[in-house]
């Protein structure tokens, strides 16, 4: 990762002055591609300081122009623990989140076997059908499922009808597992085979203990997806604040605290924190991951 | 075994294939076909969800095109979008990516660094937002006055809404930089000793070996933004509702697009027809045009000769 496309050592001129020009030029080289990457670093980073600091500020000063706080308001965070609701949207993320998980990638690594390692007709429509359920935003489908949920089955007002369907299979995850199957050699699979393993063993046995990152990055992703969620706690959920999620409910700081903005954004900290956090953890899964959806299968 | 049959083998073979097709089977069928035609099938249907359904033709299709105010805006606004961000966020991911290859001191924290923003929840990130860019004490606006530069109204204003979401979109460039960042670091160095030997400058080698050699990923990058453009929802609506001050909960209605439908996207119209006028037989067209348009960029990204993601073997 850190390989760097700098002068080829053989064009590195060999009289005394002229390296000594050659030295300069790479310092100075430096020197700029350094400044633009600090430069670029404060556009990323000061965004979240501002809501760092605006988060630990008293309520009169967030209404000033002030950038760092007269005083430091720890106390807002606890503040926000304390606004009822709170904790249950905490509880009803990780519920969402954890249980999606877990069924996401127990339902779709099967697929994502098949899909790479199986011969059959038909096989490069289904891909081709994953792709699209990929690409297709929940908006288009969302209509008929929320009679689908709400008035057959009666669970509007629940995150029921956001974790079930993830028993069944998510298109991303299968094409990203897929993609990572793709790069496991064929011979494994066919030595497990020849020695009398049936598929189900081959996947559990030899497969799965080498898909481990790619099953690492499809959890990461769901885990954030379930995370970030707005749209389906907005149409599922919005009747029953019991039911909401950090995502959705985070939005009504805003309005319950009015112009807070103080409390608003230690909210923001609480509901973006535990994604950085578990990025911290995760980070090479993370990358590699990001890296696979866009390189060719 | 040898008493199995080739016919037999098929078959088992065939079983085995559907068993461990089996849970994308069932979703296909129940997540995307049938709410998909089930969605065709309201788009002619008058419904608003107490009363059954009545054929109602093709009015709902025109009442969506010709009377309901909201459909152009939105269209204009991912028009706008799909120009502007998306042009905007390929070459500002492509730059940092550049750049990013060309560090060499502590180019694990620069990395980090510039990906961390890409992880911020759509929520968090556009509150986060809504709070730098406010034009009463944002500390945008404030350093702005500072240093003498007039300091636009960012959400409040129709004309600086979408680049207030840009500038959220090029903050969030993690993605696209990894992507590039790889597709960078896999161009043939040999290519550029090559280049530096016939004297090639700074910019003929970016021309002339860099670009050819990650078009893809580049087209790949571009594909993607367009349909990421065209479904945009969180962010304007979060943004949109914030900077109004309409307060969240039960029966808060917000009509969506403030300021002046500058934030429009088509995924809103869907709520606001479907959930808020209780108009289900028009949001299904409008969910129909999002579908159409989706899937006409999806297709781009399965071409065969382009590339970018292969179906084949």
């Amino acid at each position: 990762m850190t390989q760097v496309l700098a002068t080829p050592a053989e064009l590195v001129p060999s009289s005394a002055p002229a390296r000594r020009t050659a030295r300069r030029k790479e310092l100075l080289r430096w020197i700029a591609v350094h400044s633009l990457g600090v430069a670029a670093a404060l556009f990323f980073v000061l965004p979240f300081v501002f809501v760092l600091l605006t988060s630990l500020m008293s309520d009169s000063q967030a209404l000033s122009r002030d950038l760092i706080p007269g005083t430091w308001e720890w106390g807002n965070y606890r503040k926000v623990f304390d606004t009822p609701g709170f904790l249950t949207w905490w509880r009803n993320t990780l519920i969402y989140a954890g249980l999606g998980t877990a069924l996401t990638v127990v339902s779709s690594v099967p697929v994502a076997y098949a899909l790479a390692k199986f011969r059959f007709p038909g096989r490069n429509l289904a891909l081709m059908l994953v792709i699209s359920m990929m690409m297709l935003p929940p908006q288009v489908v969302v209509i008929p499922m929320y009679l689908f949920w709400a008035k057959q089955l009666g669970l509007s007002g629940t995150l029921w009808p956001l974790i079930i369907p993830m028993a069944f299979g998510d298109a991303f995850s299968i094409f990203l597992l897929r993609q990572f199957l793709m790069t496991i050699p064929n011979e494994y699979v066919d030595a497990a085979r020849v020695d009398g393993c049936g598929e189900l063993r081959t996947l559990v046995r030899v497969v799965l203990p080498m898909a481990k990152p790619g099953i690492a990055a499809v959890a990461l992703f769901q885990f954030f997806n379930a995370w970030n969620d707005y749209f389906g706690p907005q149409i599922y959920a919005s009747e029953n604040p019991g039911a909401w999620t950090l995502s959705y409910g985070l939005e009504s700081f805003k309005g319950a605290h009015h112009t807070d903005w103080n409390l608003t954004m230690a909210a923001t900290v609480l509901v973006m924190a535990p994604v950085i956090l578990v990025f911290f953890f995760a980070q090479k899964a993370f990358v590699e991951g990001v890296t696979l959806t866009g390189v060719k299968g | 075994m040898g008493t199995l049959t080739l016919a037999a083998k098929r078959r088992r073979s065939a079983l085995r294939t559907l068993a461990f097709l089996s849970p994308w089977l069932i979703g296909f069928a129940v997540f995307f076909a049938y709410p998909l035609i089930s969605t065709v099938y309201f788009s002619f249907m008058h419904y608003d969800g107490f009363r059954p359904p009545i054929w109602s033709g093709g009015k709902n299709w025109t009442y969506v095109f010709t009377h309901y105010p909201l459909f152009w805006p939105a269209l204009r606004n991912t028009l706008w979008l799909v120009v502007v961000m998306v042009t905007l966020r390929v070459a500002f991911g492509l730059g940092i990516g550049m750049l990013i290859t060309k560090i060499k001191t502590g180019t694990g924290v620069f990395r980090t660094l510039f990906y961390l923003p890409y992880l911020a929840p759509p929520v968090a990130a556009t509150m986060a937002f809504a709070f730098l860019l406010n034009p009463g004490t944002g500390p945008v606006n404030s350093l702005l006055e500072k240093a003498g530069i007039p300091a636009p109204g960012w959400f409040d204003d129709p004309d600086w809404s979408k680049p207030a979401l840009t500038l959220l979109a090029l903050w969030g460039i993690g993605d696209l930089m990894v992507i590039f960042m790889a597709a960078l670091l896999d161009v043939p160095r040999e290519q550029y000793e090559a280049a530096e030997l016939d004297g090639a400058s700074a910019w003929q080698r970016f021309r002339y070996v860099t670009l050819p050699n990650i078009s893809p990923i580049v087209m790949f990058a571009v594909v993607t933004g367009v349909i990421q453009a065209m479904q945009c929802y969180t962010e304007p609506l979060v943004a949109g509702k914030v900077a109004s001050g309409v307060i969240q909960g039960a029966g808060a209605q917000f009509e969506p697009g403030y300021p002046d439908k500058s934030t429009l996207t088509l995924p809103q119209l869907v709520y606001n027809l479907g959930f808020q006028r209780f108009d289900y037989g028009s949001a299904c067209v409008v969910a129909l045009v999002l579908f159409a348009l989706s899937m006409a960029f999806t297709a781009l990204l399965m071409r065969r000769r382009g590339g970018l993601i292969q179906a084949g073997d």
